[in-house]
């Protein structure tokens, strides 16, 4: 029986996510608009470039997918890329599924997997409780509607806007990301190492010369792998997980 | 490209990008007791934004002066604990205004 209080609950977890949402559904928009702006001049047709980022919902996979697409390759160098590109997601649904409560069914598990994206999966981890489904639906929903819109309104309007305002917005992003992992790293000295690593080995790989050869997506598994044994090894942490 | 070639690889992209995502979080049931473990999956999502964001982050704007400016802003307020949106929007302010200056 679900009584009506549990109800009110349900509804301020879906609405606590949808807002918590905003913040990524905003920095998604100046880079999905980037990638519309690049399917339309690549020639793909408006709808074409917004279908994708409505079955795909991921930057970088995209980004290399409409690559592809253009260039006319192989479907099993599709399949590989967006495979590699994209393995990163399998460890967060992993890590994922161990801060999810018992509202998940399987429904709800397959609906999520969807919506997994490094914001959405980066928000959802720093919280410091179990998360409902109700909350997951909210979270992905805000962050949906603007990878769509946006990538709508740069197919669209993309011509107009000057070369100088869609080059800054390119940075957008990772002002998203630094917001995530700084005050992390402030508070916890364990995470400011692993990011120092992370970081370090990455600026390796795009610096050092036979190592710059290697595709980013296959940088950043590396990376991450690397890092967290690491920390994992060195600062295994103890409650800090549970809560 | 037709059409139809364009559906083939939408499906295969759409299709590869959501079966990473998804089986994991299907298949995976019960808590992780190993402590190892444990730690790794927690440290896993800020090392994987840390390995993204260094060192594209200088090159994201197409040009470094206006990339390092943005990256210096971007850190100087996420360190003040500002919130997502306000760490970008001001990333992508300075970035601009030292791209016209």
């Amino acid at each position: 029986m679900v009584s009506n209080i549990d109800k009110i609950n349900y509804l301020k977890d879906f609405k606590k996510g949808m807002h918590d949402g905003i913040p990524i559904a905003l920095g998604y928009i100046s880079v999905s608009f980037t990638f519309g702006l690049m399917g339309t001049s690549s020639g793909l047709l408006w709808w074409q470039t917004l279908l994708i980022s409505m079955t795909n919902l991921t930057s970088a996979g995209q980004f290399a997918g409409l690559e592809i697409m253009v260039m006319a390759g192989s479907l099993i160098e599709m399949a590989l890329t967006q495979f590699i590109i994209n393995l990163r997601y399998a460890l967060m649904s992993i890590s994922l599924s161990q801060k999810i409560d018992d509202t998940f069914n399987l429904t709800a598990r397959l609906a999520t997997g969807f919506g997994v994206t490094d914001e959405i999966f980066a928000v959802a981890a720093s919280r410091n409780k179990t998360i409902s489904k109700y909350y997951m639906a909210g979270l992905i929903i805000t962050p949906y509607l603007g990878w769509a819109s946006g990538t709508a309104a740069g197919a669209l309007l993309g011509a107009v806007i000057p070369k100088a305002v869609s080059s800054a917005l390119g940075i957008a992003i990772y002002g998203m990301f630094m917001a995530i992992i700084i005050p992390q790293a402030r508070d916890n000295s364990k995470y400011l190492i692993v990011i120092i690593i992370a970081a370090t080995l990455s600026c390796c790989f795009n610096w050092i010369p036979v190592l710059k050869n290697i595709s980013s997506g296959f940088v950043i598994i590396i990376c991450s792998i690397i890092a967290s044994v690491i920390g994992a090894v060195l600062y295994p942490l103890e409650d800090e997980v549970e809560k | 490209m037709t059409i139809e070639k364009y559906f083939i690889y939408l499906a295969v992209m759409a299709g590869v990008t959501y079966l990473i995502r998804a089986l994991p979080l299907t298949l995976c049931r019960g808590k992780v007791k190993n402590k190892f473990i444990k730690s790794f999956l927690a440290y896993v999502p800020y090392a994987v934004l840390a390995a993204m964001t260094f060192p594209a982050v200088i090159y994201s704007t197409g040009e470094l002066a206006s990339g390092i400016a943005g990256t210096v802003t971007g850190l100087f307020f996420s360190y003040k604990r500002k919130s997502l949106l306000t760490v970008a929007v001001l990333a992508c302010t300075v970035a601009f205004v030292t791209s016209i200056l």
